[in-house]
């Protein structure tokens, strides 16, 4: 960067007559326009979501943030999002403990250790689970994976239940639980991570890469040495967009999940809700002030989503200067 | 340390495309020896097979015997991972480890090889550091990023990087040619240093380079464009450039081609 230094004159300097030609006026304009429509389509959200949710909450006769119901017809109304959040932090939780490590696992198979021929038709398979419809994964779920996930829990119960984590409070009771719906989720989650990561991964420098292998490191020690920093807040960005999708999926939730306010810390029974499901299930029969008492937990999903992208930024901005950026 | 390298009958493929074509020359221990010769004539990828890293590149594939000292590098039972611990690189882009401080830089070759202990570590880095002639500039800021220093620093820092697994010979792939001229002589004062303990090849365009810091000198060339590299001639760097035995070394050197 080269600054050429103005000589310190009295008058302000005035700017150089610059030629505007029209192309540039018209793709300047659309280019800002876009910017701020954005900004307009967020503030009317935002403000479209505040506005209702405040009028609920301020007429909520529980504590909306620790209560357990949701019945916001009773007369006087109560209603919370206590278990809704825990449903949709846990169910998150899981899909990612589930889904990160073997999207990573599938992104590194595909550019790093698959033989060409394989590594097309993988990612072609992974890009695929990303096109079926939520719904389908939810009738999948509903009537594959909870019948056939009954083993596990089982297998769970017995030699995990100590945990308290995987304690089942009736071992015979349907796999409708919060544990099913994260395995569902990772299912869904898995190829938008995966392709994220891959595309990142594929980024990383050859001649970082050569470093690594010049110094002697085995194909592992090139990916841990090389590859995984430099991907790192690739994958955490790809990592937030999955998780960004578990936290507000609907339908596969609402079909797998035997919903109930209950507040469990065994994710295998089946008890809980999350905050699109309760939205998905109570919006049709919801009355004017049920409604925003929707919009309301809606607003609390907002912000958790928030919460969660501004953290990630975060862990990647921390270590900004060793990332490959500057390289 | 240093070893001897003996190639014989060695010849590259990219895929079908044969790149070198039987080239046989032999490395003196704790020499330096320069590879010249126009773009495409395969000196880098001659210089990529002699630690076993042109097979990296899809399609790559040697025939041929590499010895190093009695041990023959393409033998099927050596290891390549084995073969770059012995025959350090250093790449024509100065390449440290962006993610890693200048301190783990150094020691990532070492860490590779099992060394753990941290005074181990330490007096390596700073002796591979000082090797480099690097260590006053960076001994304050060893916890740094590597990718904050300047490109000929970076170099360096490569160089030390290599050195520090005691290589048995040190490869280095034009090796200043991102550089300025005043960290390119940093880096060819350097070479001469390292000689003494190393046994090294270097590629380079820059003919007064190789004359400044080889003593032997060899000479590549290749007859058109498609067709395979070939080793011309190799001799002491003083014959080379002043009476080559070889017409096309003469023309090349003193800048007449064809």
């Amino acid at each position: 960067m080269t600054t050429i230094e103005t000589p310190p004159a009295a008058a302000p300097p005035r700017k150089a007559a610059t030629v505007t030609r029209a192309g540039d006026r018209v793709f300047a304009a659309m280019s800002r326009g876009s910017g701020i429509l954005l900004l307009v389509v967020m503030a009317a959200i935002a403000v479209f979501l505040t506005v209702r949710a405040a009028s609920a909450i301020s007429k909520d006769h529980g504590n909306f943030l620790t209560t357990f119901e949701w019945t916001p017809s009773l007369n006087p109304p109560v209603f919370g999002i206590a278990v809704l959040a825990y449903g949709t932090v846990v169910s998150s939780i899981i899909a990612m403990l589930i889904a990160v490590p073997i999207a990573l696992g599938i992104a590194l198979f595909i550019t790093h250790y698959a033989p060409r021929r394989l590594g097309g038709p993988i990612a072609y398979v992974i890009d695929l689970l990303a096109a079926v419809p939520s719904i389908i994964y939810g009738l999948w779920g509903a009537l594959f994976l909870v019948p056939h996930l009954k083993g596990l829990n089982l297998w769970l119960d017995n030699y995990l239940s100590w945990t308290v984590i995987f304690h089942k409070s009736d071992p015979n009771s349907a796999a409708r639980s919060l544990f099913t719906v994260g395995i569902l989720l990772a299912i869904m989650i898995l190829p938008i991570i995966t392709n994220v990561s891959r595309e990142v991964i594929n980024q990383v420098p050859k001649m970082h890469q050569e470093a690594a292998l010049a110094l002697g490191a085995t194909r592992w020690e090139v990916i841990r040495l090389s590859v995984l920093p430099f991907a790192r807040s690739g994958v955490i960005s790809a990592s937030m967009l999955g998780l960004g999708r578990a936290l507000g999926e609907t339908m596969a939730v609402a079909t797998v999940l035997s919903a109930s306010p209950v507040l469990s810390a065994h994710i295998l029974d089946p008890v809980g809700g999350t905050f699109s499901q309760n939205i998905v299930a109570k919006f049709g029969e919801a009355d004017e002030f049920g409604r925003d008492a929707l919009i309301a937990s809606g607003l609390v999903l907002f912000v958790i989503t928030l919460l969660v992208n501004g953290a990630a930024r975060l862990i990647i901005a921390r270590r900004k200067e060793y990332s490959g950026a500057n390289a | 340390m240093a070893k001897r390298i003996d190639v014989s009958g060695l010849s590259a493929f990219y895929g079908t495309h044969r790149a070198i074509d039987d080239i046989s020359m032999t490395v003196e221990p704790r020499s330096v020896t320069a590879f010249i010769g126009p773009s495409g004539c395969g000196k880098s990828t001659f210089l990529r097979t002699l630690n076993r890293m042109h097979e990296v590149t899809p399609g790559g594939r040697v025939e041929g015997k590499v010895l190093l000292d009695d041990e023959n590098l393409y033998a099927s039972n050596v290891d390549p991972v084995t073969v770059r611990r012995t025959v350090g690189m250093v790449f024509q882009r100065p390449n440290p480890f962006p993610t890693m401080s200048i301190y783990d830089n150094v020691a990532a070759g070492l860490k590779l090889n099992g060394v753990r202990k941290k005074g181990e570590l330490d007096t390596i880095v700073e002796k591979s550091l000082k090797g480099a002639n690097l260590w006053n500039e960076v001994k304050d800021r060893l916890n740094r990023p590597g990718s904050g220093l300047s490109g000929g620093q970076q170099q360096r820092l490569c160089i030390a990087r290599a050195i520090a697994v005691e290589p048995q010979v040190l490869l280095m792939d034009e090796p200043c040619s991102a550089l300025d001229p005043i960290s390119t002589l940093a880096i060819e004062d350097l070479i001469g240093e390292l000689k003494s303990r190393f046994t090294i090849v270097i590629v380079t365009h820059n003919m007064q380079q190789a004359a400044r810091v080889s003593d032997r000198t060899a000479f590549f060339n290749l007859a058109g464009v498609g067709q395979p590299g070939k080793l011309i001639e190799i001799d002491e760097t003083e014959r080379i450039f002043s009476n080559p035995s070889v017409q096309a070394t003469e023309d090349y050197i003193s800048g007449r081609f064809g």
